[in-house]
């Protein structure tokens, strides 16, 4: 008889083994390719005959894979400066002004979520084309920025809404000016957040496929569209490595934020 | 009236020797007592004290770490709260919101494949008994606080069970319309003959409505004994501090006395009569409990009917509070400490005077003694 | 606050929202509105690339393939997800918590990256096969990869984490009180998820099979990279005509059609994720 009074019959348990199954099956993919991409055979055996970071060298080593990291990290960085900045500016009106139509403008804000990435991606196309901007880094972190906008803005405005007025007011009554204000009170305690919403702006653009692939240039390649044009050709063990490498920056984006959010309740009540 | 046929009355609820723990944590310690059918238990005590958790064992929905409970004479411990056939009427409503106040009521017994004619006529019978006749195509998210709550309790009673668990469920009423369904509830109570167990935190609420009452603190039982005897004579200087008010003196035993009547004086001298429950020492430390109500001025008619044997204090009046229907005084007597008599504000009566000296005479029958740790 | 300042808050307020819409009109409203005009242009204005799309066989087929693996897909994610957010909901917050790291992580990397493992797992020499041939569970390897079988597993591993947590948001606000009571008014443990929990949790049932099979018509990666010849979704179309046969107002058609189809999908999404807090009654 379990603590709550209910017998564990036979029914308790299939129900959790399924859930267990399936967060196997979650899980599973992102664990074995980590560990395969230290394979040291040619062909990727799971578990590894033995392991060597022959995979890594070649990532590493490679010309074209090095300058899609460096690509896709500018486009990221530029990516984050300009959403975060959009998007801090957009959730402040948003969630502190007081005027109609607030609905609908919530709703272009959030749309490119709703709209399949593939038609924002053509859009994008279709636009910069006309500016023979493709394969330009500028144009890629614009688009990325259309995409990055409704997470900044979502994960802003309740940072903003957790942020209690009152202490701005106080700054005010104090004798400092809205803008001191807004540096001096409200920015330090809405830095969690901020980060938060950058870091995930961040990845937002870092991982980005569909956009890139229609904007990148022959040279000018993110580390995801080197994949993509990788995978169509063969199954390159050398992806297994850049793969890890995109987990990590994943599970390093998520780690900070959540430090963050940890650290993120420092107003007083 | 007599019990609705098939029902013979209210089962008999044994519990013994119920223990719970959670970890470190004792939510309950060693709780026996037995609840006779028909009656109206009442398990009273503040948050924490574990009154919660023994009804959830009692209903099944936590497993005892020892001890266990009986339903005439049956043990409950290996059944899960489904088969227990016992109503259970919780704190928060628990009304399913995606079900009309009909489906609602009938849940029990469609459980219980009951025939549909037998279902209709029964679910009508339990909504006329809490009066929500004609509220059975509403949905809960259109019913008052109250309504709900009658719902949850016409879905307990339907299925005549013979046992009604209570927890706290007037709680989330205001004051007036609380005070009304503590009667209504008991007039259910009495003409279904259903054996209650109620759990709540307001003391007041237990009075009126049992016939017995548990005093819980800290997982154990400290009493049980009808709301009288629990007021007039309590056991411990919690129960005292629980129900009603109470006057605390610290005083140290000079002598017995006669009939568990023992002889003390309090810090400045002054010198009583109490009783106590247990066998106490010349010099142990004591606390003296005295009810406001129990303090009557020397100069008025009820003092001189104590008698001779009356214990009497004199004292200066430091304040008056004006409640309404009663005046309490505040009446320091010195190195003694202080009490609060309460006066009724009828028409006629000579109210103390702040400032004025004032003499008070009690019963030592109402004066009631628990030994106190030296602080 | 006077009417002067509140007017000089309400300009500072439309100044900072500015950029972002200024932003997102030219780079997405913007494009948006040129497919669709670019839609009924053709050397006139004409509805003849929407007739294309609905009556050349070949279209409709990718059309109604692009159905059929999205309901498959939404179909396998309510099975599988389902269990699982009842576990989760049913767990103390902080057990919950932990175990969504799991869910979280795969969530938040890359589908190329989650694309390519599923491919390595599924190979005729991937890791899947491997280990079915050496517990005897089949004598050859299965075709899991290339083919529909393996675009659902795919596609599904992708669109999981969607419906857990939308089933598990509706899910962590049933009242276990409710099933409680169930308990004590005589229900079995089926007959108390049957007739209580289930019903409640319908909500979720609903906005997660519409949310996953929404964004199931629009996916894109996952096929391309995992499925065999006659298994193009509309997003690839779109992808062919943009990047290979040049056909711009005919993939502004196909872009169109598959924009109406989310769109109505939202509005439906929105709507019954309101209709959830109805359900909320007190207690």
């Amino acid at each position: 008889m379990a603590d709550d009074g209910q017998r564990r019959g036979p029914g308790t348990v299939a129900v959790a083994a399924l859930a267990g199954a399936v967060l196997l099956f979650l899980i599973a993919p992102v664990i074995i390719i980590l560990i395969v991409s230290f394979s040291g055979a040619d062909y990727l055996s799971f578990p590894p005959p033995y392991l060597s970071l022959r995979w890594y060298q070649r990532f590493l080593g490679t010309p074209s894979w090095r300058q899609a990291i460096v690509v896709s990290t500018q486009v990221a960085v530029l990516t984050m400066l300009f959403a975060t900045a959009l998007g801090l500016l957009a959730a402040l009106a948003l969630v502190r002004g007081h005027f109609r139509g607030k609905g609908a403008i919530y709703a272009v804000l959030l749309s490119p979520m709703i709209v399949p990435t593939i038609i924002t991606a053509i859009g994008l196309y279709f636009f910069f084309v006309r500016f023979k901007a493709t394969g330009s880094i500028l144009a890629m972190a614009l688009g990325h920025t259309v995409l990055a906008l409704p997470v900044v803005v979502i994960i802003m405005a309740a940072a903003l809404q957790g942020f209690d007025l009152r202490l701005e007011h106080a700054a005010l009554s104090l004798g400092a000016s809205r803008l001191t204000a807004l540096r001096r009170i409200t920015l330090p305690l809405i830095l969690p957040g901020l980060f938060s919403a950058a870091l995930f702006a961040f990845l937002t653009s870092f991982d980005e496929l569909l956009i890139p692939l229609f904007l990148s240039g022959v040279e000018v390649q993110t580390l995801t569209v080197r994949v993509w044009n990788s995978l169509v050709l063969e199954v390159d063990p050398t992806i297994a490595a850049v793969s890890s490498f995109l987990i990590g920056v994943t599970t390093v984006v998520l780690g900070a934020s959540a430090l963050l959010r940890g650290r993120g309740d420092v107003t007083p009540t | 009236m007599a019990p609705p046929e098939g029902l013979d009355g209210g089962a008999e609820v044994r519990l013994q020797a119920l223990t719970k723990t959670f970890g470190p944590v004792v939510a309950v310690r060693d709780v026996s007592v037995t609840i006779d059918r028909g009656s109206f238990f009442t398990l009273l005590g503040p948050s924490g004290s574990g009154k919660t958790t023994t009804l959830m064992m009692v209903a099944g929905f936590a497993h005892p770490t020892s001890g266990d409970v009986f339903v005439d004479g049956k043990p409950m411990a290996a059944l899960p709260p489904q088969k227990r056939d016992l109503g259970m009427v919780f704190q928060s409503y628990a009304v399913f919101p995606h079900l009309t106040v009909y489906e609602n009521v009938a849940f029990p017994l469609q459980i219980r494949k009951a025939p549909r004619l037998e279902i209709v006529h029964r679910v009508a019978e339990a909504l006329e008994l809490v009066r929500l006749t004609g509220y059975e195509r509403r949905l809960p998210r259109q019913l008052s606080g109250g309504e709900q709550q009658r719902v949850a309790l016409a879905r307990a009673l339907v299925f005549r069970p013979r046992v009604l668990l209570m927890d706290e469920p007037l709680g989330a009423l205001d004051k007036k319309l609380r005070a009304h369904m503590q009667l209504e509830l008991k007039h259910i109570q009495q003409r279904l003959h259903v054996t209650v167990i109620y759990v709540t935190h307001d003391q007041e609420e237990a009075l009126t409505m049992s016939d017995r009452v548990a005093v819980m603190q800290s997982g154990r039982i400290e009493q049980v004994g009808t709301p009288a005897e629990l007021y007039d004579r309590p056991g411990s200087r919690f129960v005292a501090d629980f129900l009603g008010e109470s006057n605390f003196l610290d005083a140290v035993v000079v002598a017995a006395e006669h009939d568990g009547r023992w002889r003390c004086r309090a810090a400045g001298g002054l010198e009583f009569s109490g009783m106590a429950a247990a066998a106490l020492s010349a010099g142990q430390p004591v606390t003296a409990a005295v009810r406001p109500e129990k303090l009557v001025p020397a100069d008025e008619p009820g003092a001189a009917a104590l008698g001779a044997s009356a214990n009497t204090c004199k004292g200066m009046v430091e304040e008056a509070i004006y409640v309404g229907d009663v005046t309490r005084y505040r009446v320091g007597l010195g190195a003694d400490g202080a009490v609060v008599i309460k006066m009724p504000n009828r028409v006629g009566s000579r109210p103390p005077s702040t400032g004025a000296a004032l003499a008070l005479a009690w019963s030592p029958e109402d004066t009631r003694l628990f030994p106190r740790a030296s602080a | 606050m006077t009417s002067v300042e509140e007017r000089r808050e309400q300009r500072r307020h439309l100044l900072a929202l500015a950029p972002a819409l200024v932003v997102l009109t030219v780079l997405f409203v913007y494009p948006l509105l040129g497919i669709v005009t670019r839609s009924v242009y053709k050397s006139g204005y004409t509805l003849d690339l929407y007739r294309q799309i609905f009556r050349v066989p070949v279209y409709l087929q990718v059309l109604g393939g692009t159905f059929k693996v999205s309901a498959l897909v939404t179909l396998v994610c309510l099975l599988l997800g389902y269990p699982l957010a009842y576990v989760l909901a049913t767990r103390r917050p902080r057990t919950a918590q932990l175990l969504m790291i799991i869910i979280v992580l795969p969530f938040f990397t890359s589908i190329i990256v989650r694309t390519y493992a599923w491919m390595v797992l599924l190979g005729r020499n991937g890791i899947v096969n491997e280990y079915l041939m050496a517990l005897h569970l089949t004598a050859a390897p299965l075709p899991l990869l290339y083919n529909q079988a393996g675009v659902v597993i795919g596609m599904t591993y992708v669109l999981l984490p969607y419906m857990i947590l939308t089933l598990y948001s509706v899910m962590r606000g049933i009242d276990p009180g409710l099933v409680r009571a169930a308990h004590s008014l005589g229900a079995s443990r089926l007959q108390a998820f049957r007739r209580v929990f289930l019903p409640l949790s319908l909500p979720g049932i609903a906005g997660g099979t519409l949310l996953v099979f929404i964004l199931s018509l629009g996916f894109f990666i996952t096929p391309a990279l995992m499925g065999g010849p006659g298994d193009m979704m509309i997003a690839m179309l779109i992808e062919r005509e943009v990047e290979i046969t040049l056909n711009w107002a005919f993939a502004s058609a196909l872009a169109v059609v598959l924009l109406a189809l989310t769109l109505v999908g939202f509005v439906g999404y929105n709507r019954i994720v309101r209709l959830e807090r109805i359900f909320e009654g007190r207690g």
